[in-house]
């Protein structure tokens, strides 16, 4: 019995040797060609809808290769196939070894698409297998912006709400901002000096806020030159900022009671062209020697150009910009500078108007909840590195997630 | 009411990315530089009247007034002249371009190099306290920039040197203060935006005063 039971397992594991044998000769002969370095497939390769977009993405993620998670090196990388519609595979992305996911943002939503990954070695591809079809779809609303849509509510309601209190009669503080405290005097100046007023709005179009927030306060300043009676002078880069120019100063001299001191030569489109128009600002300064300068709205590299020709000139100078690269050079150059927010606040400050005001108080509500997020940030940012505490690291990812604009 | 539906319209669209909101910003791109294009022959006229007028009347600087013209007609006529292939190189479009506009806009770019440096020696005078700070910042900034500021720090361990000191003025103090202009900067941005939407600031379009 025993020599039965022997011989039947000698033979059984003869079996199962003769059915491995061939697949392990291969495994060795192919391993032992010393050009060929196999490696193994990526694993769990999923595509996924991408959440709350325009219906373009495709979401893939994979377990990596177990090579490449032995960080021995013989994963070079990945390629990334896509099949259109049951079609040729197409290499969409060449990724670096360690990845474990990619986002196809070339999807159309009347297709179908499949993906595989081939994990590479020096003179070999593990092909993954394939995806099960997937096509796109586009959402009706956008989820991963509800935080930054409620801040907008929030800051957005403010705004309203403080509007309506200064309707009502509410007495609002602004404090006060020294570059326009300044502006009766610097056309007063221009005024005794006989000189002309240069308006400078900037080199962008209509479609800036930048551009906007200096129209409108060019609106105010035409006011007080109408007043005292004064020339202003306001070259422009482009040519819808020349007629919307023209239509505020005109409006201004009309509110103003002298509708025929306004003539369409104060506004003068020169160049779309940067340099060309920092050429002819420039000559229109130094021929025309200006008393006073204002440069407000969206400026670049020739915002110094433009303030330091004007400080040449003897010109007093208010400037203002909301881009931070170009303030440093303003402040160097000018009399007074508006500082970001003062360049969007200052027709509101000028205005004096209630309901203008009110907006501005708005603004502080969005000042106290940044200042708020910002301490808590800063303190949940402290304690997880210094103390490794995950809750910590948890808040900061929150935080970010909560201001992200993706 | 036009900039207010406009402008709800592409706050909306942020949120709802579903058609047709998520076409919205770019049709009303399209519909902009359809009136830019427009707009540009009116400027464009424009500034040959002005230029007209002062060469016809003698009027003072004239002379300016005739380079523009001539330039203008030149530009125009070679453009125009070659067809739809004007930019291609050889033509004499691109010789102009090549060898009159660049150089002359390449001109005016470099004298922001000598203003740069009539503005700092005003920026960096040690008037007041902050100006002093400013001063020394930016000495420590400019010499941790440039490879003889760890020359001269060489001994010193690594991180404490002077270029670690310009990284660290320039990824800290000067981050955050410029965050917070940005953060400023973006809220008035909604402040203002929020005016014109709802019709109080109308000065722009020559109006509400």
């Amino acid at each position: 019995m025993k020599f039965q039971i022997f011989v039947t397992l000698l033979a059984l594991s003869l079996s199962v040797s003769a059915q491995d044998t061939p697949a392990d000769t291969n495994l060795i002969d192919t391993a032992s060609d010393t050009s060929l370095v196999i490696v193994a497939p990526v694993t769990s390769l999923i595509a996924i809808d991408h959440n709350y977009d325009k219906g373009e993405i495709i979401d893939l993620r994979w377990v990596p290769s177990i090579d490449d998670q032995l960080l021995d090196g013989k994963v070079l990388g990945y390629n990334v196939y896509r099949i259109v519609n049951n079609g040729e595979p197409d290499l969409i992305a060449e990724l670096p070894p360690s990845t474990t996911s990619f986002q196809d943002q070339d999807c159309h939503l009347d297709s179908v698409y499949s993906y595989y990954v081939a994990a590479l070695s020096e003179s070999f591809e593990a092909n993954s297998n394939r995806t099960a079809p997937i096509s796109t779809e586009r959402e009706w609303l956008n989820f991963d912006r509800k935080w930054l849509f409620l801040i907008a509510l929030i800051v957005g309601g403010s705004v309203i709400l403080f509007i309506t209190a200064a309707r009502r009669g509410t007495k609002l503080f602004v404090r006060k901002i020294a570059g326009l405290e300044a502006v009766d005097d610097a056309v007063g100046r221009a005024t005794e000096m006989g000189r002309p007023i240069l308006f400078i709005p900037g080199i962008r179009d209509m479609d800036d806020v930048q551009t906007l927030a200096g129209l409108t306060i060019l609106g105010r300043i035409s006011r007080v030159i109408a007043d005292y009676d004064t020339r202003i002078f306001m070259p422009t880069s482009r040519s819808l900022v020349m007629t919307a120019g023209r239509e505020t100063i005109k409006a201004a001299y009309t509110a103003a009671g002298r509708p025929d001191k306004y003539s369409d030569d104060m506004v003068t489109y020169y160049t779309d062209e940067q340099f060309g128009y920092v050429a002819a600002v420039d000559g229109v300064m130094v021929r025309e020697k200006p008393a006073t300068v204002f440069l407000l709205g969206a400026f670049f590299a020739e915002s110094l150009i433009l303030a330091e020709t004007g400080n040449y000139i003897g010109a007093i100078q208010i400037a203002g910009t909301a881009r931070p690269a170009q303030l440093p050079f303003f402040i160097a150059a000018c009399d007074f500078t508006l500082i970001g927010e003062e360049l969007f606040a200052a027709s509101a400050y000028l205005s004096g108007e209630p309901m203008q005001l009110g907006s501005l108080k708005g603004q502080d509500v969005g000042k106290a909840i940044a200042m708020v997020v910002i301490v808590a940030g800063v303190i949940a940012a402290t304690i997880g590195e210094a103390w490794d505490v995950p809750f910590m690291h948890d808040v900061v990812g929150w935080l970010s997630g909560v201001f992200s604009t993706r | 009411m036009i900039t207010a539906i406009v402008g709800i319209t592409f706050v909306v669209s942020y949120f709802i990315p579903h058609f047709p909101f998520n076409r919205m910003d770019a049709w009303f791109a399209d519909w902009f530089s359809i009136i830019q294009a427009c707009a540009i022959v009116l400027g464009a006229l424009n500034l040959l009247k002005l230029s007209a007028q002062k060469v016809i009347g003698k009027k003072k600087d004239w002379g300016y007034a005739l380079v523009i013209i001539l330039s203008f007609a030149l530009i125009t006529i070679v453009g125009l002249s070659e067809g739809s292939d004007y930019r291609d190189p050889g033509t004499g479009f691109d010789w102009l371009y090549v060898n009159m506009f660049i150089p002359l806009s390449a001109t005016m770019f470099s004298i922001l190099a000598f203003f740069v440096a009539s503005a700092s020696y005003r920026a960096f005078r040690a008037r007041n306290f902050e100006a002093t700070l400013l001063l020394i910042a930016a000495f420590f900034v400019m010499i941790g920039r440039v490879p003889v500021g760890d020359v001269i720090t060489g001994f010193m361990p690594e991180g404490w040197r002077l270029s670690d000191l310009a990284n660290w003025i320039m990824d800290y103090p000067q981050t955050a203060g410029q965050r917070a202009i940005m953060i400023g900067i973006g809220l008035g941005v909604v402040s203002t935006s929020l005016r014109v939407i709802l019709g109080i600031e109308r000065a722009h379009i020559g109006s509400g005063e």
